[in-house]
């Protein structure tokens, strides 16, 4: 029985990767409403080289999962949701202990370090309209949440949908979509879809 | 509706472009093996290696603009979506000779993560490396970070002339950051192009309707404008990027008329016409003058203005012979 579930974290992660590709044309959609329309496209050759390199991986060591997925989705998947995503997994992998089912607070530290990383790289801040608005207060309602990783998936799951809600409301700073300024206004950021879909298919998988 | 195209599957357009290029360039460009990069086959011992790359679906720019005087190898990104940091590091291998490589990119976040990448992963492999990223487009407020349109041209023509001169990495990272620094460009759309993955298009426009701002993905403007005819909304380009300088009487300029991809060459004449009269006005002397297809994006109707504001150095590069192998030929 805890076989089972020490492999589930590697599963969970493979299940969300199939979740960012399964929703390649709803994030196409959401992409040309304020960018050019190819964020599906990039997200989808990206989680599927994540989920490509997770069968390859021997063990179920999540931080090398994270690793070896996030360098698979950055050298695939191309502009800057790709180096943005490839370097969120790979330095959250990085600053993961070594274990296939990780503590919640650990898991949550991890992304944190991650997240840090994409500011850096990315030089976006929270209000930016970008993925960073649904991961922030996702990240922050892990770390807050419950032992248990399911519930805590759970929990960091809903927060960044509401994240993700919010950028409706902000008008883009950064990216292709900073030139419409207003006009970006009522749309959801497309990177910050993504991340929440990402968490959704995470959270379900290991409930 | 789905836009008709000459392509196969396009999983694999980006390598058949390439190939293309390398068939059109019958022997001075080789395509690498496992990966999307175009490479000169005789690169001149000792010189400062160039790259460039963006997103595909832009041709000429950048598989088309590979050459002597222009750049020794083109990391080629997937459709609209700047190249990832193993092709660009790739692309740095094969272009270096020892002296360093100056990477040429648009001002665009993706593009600029995955060459900042590449740089720390080719500094891991002791190759020094600079970065000039082009942003020259007007209708973006300069605190926002413009964006990059076809002037990336010109700051690849002129970095490519003065690396042909046997210039060190910082001359020629100087003399680039100086050309992008003088450059301005703004476009006007009349027409989408699509995603040729997909055939969607990239935006909505009305009939009688333009879109001024245009970036050359395909984003949409930032205004939309009625229809006018080529005089007046020509003499709105040159003014506005004539004062966003602001240019003085007796500025010498470089002028590229850009066809976004499916705009006449009649239109872009008529266009030119009415620039130069233009500028003249203002007392400004057009030194030279580039008009054709240079960065498309796909059957996107409309056309982009660049100016580059010389100086001697400049003047005397821009009229050093090159040669694009598959493109332009001299």
């Amino acid at each position: 029985m805890e076989a089972t579930q020490k492999a589930g974290f590697k599963a969970g992660l493979a299940a969300a990767a199939e979740a960012v590709v399964a929703a390649k044309d709803v994030l196409t959609k959401a992409d040309q409403a304020i960018g050019d329309g190819d964020h599906g496209l990039g997200m989808a050759r990206g989680f599927r080289a994540f989920a490509e390199a997770l069968a390859k991986q021997e063990g179920g060591d999540a931080a090398a999962s994270l690793q070896a997925g996030g360098r698979a989705l950055m050298m695939s998947s191309g502009g800057a949701s790709g180096a943005i995503f490839g370097t969120f997994f790979q330095a959250a992998g990085k600053a993961l202990p070594p274990g296939d089912l990780p503590e919640p607070a650990a898991l949550a530290a991890a992304f944190a370090t991650g997240l840090q990383a994409v500011r850096d790289r990315g030089k976006a801040k929270a209000g930016d309209k970008t993925m960073i608005d649904a991961a922030e207060p996702a990240i922050a309602a892990l770390a807050a949440g419950p032992q248990d990783l399911a519930l805590a998936l759970t929990g960091m799951a809903r927060a960044a949908r509401s994240g993700m809600d919010a950028t409706r409301d902000m008008v883009a700073t950064t990216g292709k979509a900073r030139a419409l300024g207003e006009r970006s206004l009522g749309h959801p950021d497309p990177g910050a879809m993504t991340f929440t879909l990402w968490c959704e298919a995470l959270a379900a998988r290991m409930g | 509706m789905v836009i008709k195209k000459a392509i196969n599957d396009p999983e694999n357009l980006v390598r058949e472009i390439a190939e293309g290029v390398v068939f059109a360039a019958h022997g001075r460009v080789r395509l690498l093996e496992d990966l999307p990069v175009l490479v000169r086959t005789a690169i001149e011992p000792g010189k400062v290696g160039i790259v460039v790359g963006g997103g595909s679906g832009h041709e000429p720019m950048y598989q088309g603009l590979i050459g002597p005087g222009y750049a020794d190898a083109v990391a080629c990104g997937n459709m609209f979506a700047a190249p990832t940091p193993d092709v660009i590091l790739a692309a740095t291998h094969a272009a270096d000779q020892g002296k360093g490589v100056l990477y040429l990119q648009a001002n665009y976040a993706g593009d600029n993560m995955n060459y900042e990448i590449a740089a720390e992963l080719a500094a891991d492999d002791g190759i020094v490396t600079r970065t000039v990223r082009t942003g020259e487009d007007v209708s973006m407020a300069p605190e926002l970070g413009r964006r990059g349109l076809a002037g990336s041209f010109f700051t690849l023509k002129l970095a490519g002339a003065i690396c042909g001169t046997g210039a060190d990495l910082d001359q020629a990272a100087d003399l680039a950051q100086r050309v992008a620094d003088n450059l301005r460009s703004l476009s006007v759309a009349f027409s989408p192009g699509s995603l040729p993955d997909t055939g969607e298009k990239t935006f909505e426009i009305a009939e009688d309707e333009i879109e001024v701002g245009m970036g050359v993905h395909g984003e949409k403007g930032v205004a939309t404008l009625k229809m006018a005819k080529a005089d007046p909304l020509t003499d709105l380009m040159i003014d506005k990027l004539a004062g966003d300088y602001p240019l003085a009487a007796g500025d010498r300029v470089a002028l590229l008329v850009n066809d976004m991809g499916a705009t006449t060459l009649m239109e872009l004449y008529v266009v030119t016409r009415r620039a130069h009269q233009r500028l003249a006005e203002k007392g400004i002397t057009v030194v030279d003058t580039w008009i054709g297809p240079y960065c498309t994006t796909q059957e996107m109707a409309g056309f982009s203005l660049t100016l580059l504001r010389l100086d001697a150095e400049m003047e005397a590069l821009l009229a050093r012979p090159a040669a694009n192998e598959s493109f332009l030929r001299p």
